[in-house]
């Protein structure tokens, strides 16, 4: 195949890829987009493979490593639970960081890569492999860490090292300084100390970055770490002179960039602070709460099983909000048989997601799915926040922070401003929470004391299936 | 050492509730108490001495008796001076007492030295003290059997019917007075099917009308009616002409009136003249539910129901104790949620606390003092309070991420473009030529990355997170070049690294691919 065959090639996978991004839009058109993006990269491996830049020598390596890796992957896409897949994202994203490392090492080790070239165009050629290096090791160790933290192998806690901003910031003065010594090596042996070091802080800083993130604003960090993948494939381009990588890369990197955008927002947060990683020191950490004024005071009015059926089976209007706890307790098939009951009863139940609800960006929504909740009753906060007055009963399973009334009343309260559902204007609400025990944010919540509120404690599995039994009775 | 509370049989004539049944005395013990019930004090109301001493009541024969063992007394009705009798020197009643009828009652009950609880005295605009609201469970029950005597005394359906024996149109039922017991009214007669009107002198209730299914009719006149205390005022002589003058007019149209007109301390007002009554159909009903204070309609007769002028006009004084059971258990929750209040630390000892707001709204004598009236609550301050946080909440969110939901204003914009200027210069500059072909091809993809990605909807950003690292894998693609560029192998190193490349890509690729395949197959309408 040509070279420009092979050009061409990749201007068809560009395409296509644009078409997958752009199927996602609506659930009808979703599926075809896949497709769209399967056959763009089939195109885009295959004009590679037979393209100029590799000869036939090289195939029985090529196809041996390809067999091994799509049977992994292929085998890890078939038995992951739908509640894992924010672990399996994050895991992907450290492949993504670690192949762009290794291309990178691969580049600058070949001396066929960078012959021919000097002055400026040298420089840029080593500085892109520096810095194609440097975001894939940081997207690798950031996700590493993020998978454990998802998995709950590291603990969700935020770790904050002291004067941790201090330490960033030293990290990014070596990072420069080695650079500097990077460019001016002029033997591949020489320059591979600066890189190494390097390297190795990066791995630092991504370790660093994530750990200081609390288990609950993960949906900002793995949309970060999308975003980083798509970074480091476009470094990997502009090292390797591939548009194809560029073009990808870039339209990867954004779409993590938009997404961790909004989840900022729904979270009220700034954006730029969170890119830089440094996450959680403005306003994020709880208030003290000495002073005792700004406490929500009342008692809680607890409710059974049963009673929650009497209310829901009563109900005309229904609206649950699904929070972290019931992906923990895998309660979305339950959800999804009351749900299917009381529709059948004539009662319009309807899902209210948060935009940060779960452990990444549209969580709620897969899970639901999942259990065959129809999409037509999903909706997005925006969408039916104006309609908790007309509801008799929001019932919240597992989620605290979204629906805490302080963030609009309380100006005081660490999320103030942020965005919630406001599920105290229904009629009744009925919260399922395993314990008092407040958020992530560690903010009591003052709709567990409202008049019109009832705490149903428990397990939300164990919990909704006693309901759902009460209901059939 | 734990109180006890006594449960006297009611022996006020016709009176068939009482204060506490068997599902209370079961949660009252929880909380530390002994309960003690009189022999038959649950018999109107269907509750037998053994259900109560099933549920851990001690049964006392006799009221004397058990007068002489409660500590605490719960009733229903105000107690008679032989109760006041009977009532431990020093103890505690909680019952109904109207303090602002009975002042004479108030002195008896101080100089026994005792603390009184009156159910009725309670704030209701706290909103904490709604679940202890006895007025408003008890109204609720008396507007539901105000529907179900009219419908008794009624010659016709409610609901509209086209039958093959011919059409029967609805009953029209006109409701006066939308407090708690006209909403359960016009709840429960326009479930059974009538075509509901109702009218209060409070405007702002017009919406809880309409959300029951009934409809608000408007007096022709401007007046605010609302008295405070959830109750209405005595309105103007221009008012109460052109209020005369609307309910004339509804007189002739419905079938059945519902009148539940009170204002507290007052006679009710007359609403309903003779001549009115006279205008009505024959075979119309009239149920008076404020009869036990003179009536709404000249022609009441109280506990009586009479036909005069062919309308039955029904002024029952015990609607609530004909569903004894209903009303009873309803009560006794009040009467329990209040003792809650008073015994935080479910020992089984009540404290009086005075600084409470609600507690201090019904205690009426403490300890052999008469201490009602109550100092006026100080609610009137909350709403402007409540306003302000609200205001500087939205103002501090527009400053946190205006850019976000504004356009950006005039100077940032500038300082932007001045930066990417800079930027691009800069790179113009010192950048080769096959670099910068590169970045316009890099700037361009992440403007249609920007485009294409903001039109996707929430509910897939799982999916779309899963396909963009499917795309990301991309990368395999360097990795694949630098296996044999050349004719030949590459050396081993460089090999090595670009396999493991290749293979972690690949994890990715298919992996990614197949993952959003399984998640997209699962949306479905």
């Amino acid at each position: 195949m040509s070279g420009s065959l092979a050009t061409v090639s990749y201007i068809g996978a560009t395409i296509l890829f644009i078409l997958c991004l752009g199927g996602l839009s609506n659930q009808e058109t979703a599926r075809r987009g896949n497709l769209y993006g399967m056959i763009g990269m089939t195109i885009a491996v295959l004009a590679t493979v037979f393209g100029p830049q590799v000869t036939t020598a090289g195939l029985p390596w090529i196809i041996g490593s390809m067999v091994v890796g799509s049977a992994i992957g292929l085998y890890l896409a078939r038995v992951v639970q739908m509640t894992q897949m924010p672990e399996l994202v994050a895991f992907m994203h450290s492949m993504v960081g670690l192949a762009a490392m290794l291309v990178g090492y691969a580049t600058y080790i070949d001396p066929a890569a960078s012959a021919g070239l000097a002055g400026a165009e040298k420089a840029i050629h080593e500085m892109e492999m520096y810095v194609g290096i440097l975001i894939g090791a940081v997207t690798f160790s950031g996700s590493v860490i993020a998978f454990g933290k998802l998995s709950a192998k590291i603990s969700g806690k935020p770790l904050l090292l002291p004067g941790r901003h201090w330490l960033n910031l030293i990290g990014l003065v070596l990072i420069i300084y080695f650079g500097r010594e990077f460019l001016h090596a002029t033997t591949i042996a020489e320059g591979m100390t600066p890189m190494i070091v390097m390297t190795i802080v990066s791995l630092l800083f991504g370790i660093h970055m994530v750990m200081a993130i609390g288990g609950a604003d993960m949906p900002v960090v793995v949309s970060m770490l999308n975003s980083y993948s798509g970074w480091a494939a476009a470094a990997t381009g502009f090292m390797l002179s591939n548009d194809l990588l560029i073009v990808t890369g870039a339209l990867v990197g954004s779409s993590g960039a938009i997404l961790s955008y909004i989840m900022c927002n729904a979270m009220n947060r700034n954006f730029i602070s969170v890119i830089a990683g440094g996450f959680g020191s403005d306003g994020g950490t709880p208030a003290p709460k000495g002073d005792g004024t700004a406490q929500p005071v009342g008692e809680v009015s607890p409710i059974l099983a049963a009673e929650t059926a009497e209310l829901l089976r009563e109900a005309k209007n229904v609206i649950i909000v699904p929070g972290y706890g019931m992906a923990v307790a895998q309660a979305q098939h339950t959800v999804y048989e009351i749900t299917k009951y009381l529709r059948e009863k004539g009662v319009n139940v309807r899902f209210g997601i948060h935009p940060v609800a779960g452990r990444m960006p549209g969580h709620m929504n897969v899970l639901l799915a999942e259990a065959k909740v129809p999409y037509d009753v999903v909706f997005e906060m925006d969408e039916l926040n104006e309609d908790f007055p007309d509801t008799d009963v929001a019932m919240i399973i597992g989620a605290n922070d979204i629906v805490n009334p302080a963030a609009q009343d309380d100006p005081t309260s660490p999320i103030a401003g942020m965005p919630v559902l406001e599920v105290w204007k229904a009629k009744t609400s009925i919260v399922m929470k395993r314990s008092m025990a407040s958020g992530y944010a560690g903010v009591d919540n003052p709709l567990f004391y409202k008049d019109n509120n009832r705490m149903l404690f428990g397990d939300a599995k164990k919990m909704l299936d006693e309901v759902l039994i009460a209901l059939k009775a | 050492m734990p109180l006890t509370i006594g449960v006297p049989r009611e022996v006020f004539a016709g009176e068939k509730r009482v204060a506490t049944v068997p599902d209370v005395v079961e949660k009252l013990i929880k909380l530390g108490f002994k309960v003690a019930v009189e022999s038959g004090a649950g018999d109107a109301a269907n509750f037998s001495d053994d259900v109560y001493r099933a549920a851990g009541a001690e049964i006392i024969e006799g009221a004397a008796r058990l007068w002489a063992t409660s500590d605490i007394v719960f009733k229903v009705r105000g107690p008679s001076s032989e109760e006041v009798g009977l009532l431990r020197d020093g103890g505690t009643l909680i019952s109904f007492i109207w303090p602002a009828q009975n002042p004479e009652l108030l002195q008896k009950l101080a100089a026994k030295n005792a603390t009184v609880l009156a159910i009725d005295s309670l704030p209701r605009t706290l909103s904490r003290a709604q679940k202890m609201d006895a007025l408003t469970s008890q109204a609720g029950v008396a507007g539901y059997r105000a529907v179900i005597e009219a419908a008794n005394a009624f010659g016709r359906f409610f609901n509209g019917q086209i039958t093959a024996a011919g059409k029967v149109p609805p009953a029209k039922v006109f409701i006066a007075g939308a407090g708690v017991a006209g909403l359960s009214a016009i709840g429960t007669a326009a479930n059974l099917g009538a075509i509901v009107r109702a009218n209060d002198t409070r405007a702002e209730v017009a919406d809880q009308v309409v959300s029951l299914g009934g409809e608000f009719v408007k007096v022709d006149y401007e007046e605010e009616g609302s008295g405070g205390g959830g109750y209405a005022k005595v309105m103007s002589e221009g008012f109460q002409q052109a209020q005369r003058d609307m309910y004339a007019k509804q007189a002739k149209e419905v079938d059945i009136i519902i009148t539940t007109a009170l204002i507290p301390g007052k006679p009710a007002p007359k609403l309903i003249t003779a001549e009115m009554v006279r205008s009505m159909k024959p075979g119309s009903v009239i149920v008076d539910m404020a009869a036990e204070q003179g009536g709404n309609c000249e022609l009441t007769e109280p506990g009586q129901a009479v036909v005069k002028h062919g309308v039955t006009i029904i002024g029952y004084t015990d609607l609530v104790s004909r569903l004894a059971r209903q009303s009873s258990t309803l009560y006794s929750t009040n009467l329990f949620r209040l003792t809650e209040e008073l015994c935080k630390t479910k020992d089984g000892i009540i404290d009086v606390n005075m600084d409470d707001d609600a507690i201090r709204g019904l205690t009426v004598t403490k300890d052999g003092n008469v201490t009602w009236p109550p100092p006026a609550p100080k609610l009137p301050a909350a709403p402007p309070v409540a306003a302000k946080p609200a205001a500087t909440v939205s103002a501090k969110k527009g400053h946190g991420h205006g850019g976000s939901s504004e356009p950006m204003s005039g100077q940032k914009m500038a300082i932007m473009f001045g930066v990417a200027a800079v930027l691009f210069w800069l790179i113009g500059a010192y950048a080769p030529v096959k670099f910068l072909g590169h970045f316009t091809v890099f700037v361009l993809a992440c403007f249609v990355g920007y485009m294409v990605v903001w039109n996707v909807k929430p509910a897939l950003h799982t999916p779309l997170m899963s396909v963009t690292n499917a795309i990301s894998s991309i990368i395999a693609i360097g990795a694949l070049v630098q296996i044999a560029p050349s004719g030949d192998l590459s050396p081993v190193w460089i090999r090595s690294l670009a396999i493991g490349g290749i293979v972690l890509a690949t994890i990715n690729m298919f992996g990614g691919f197949a993952v959003t395949q399984r998640m997209l197959a699962m949306f479905r309408k």
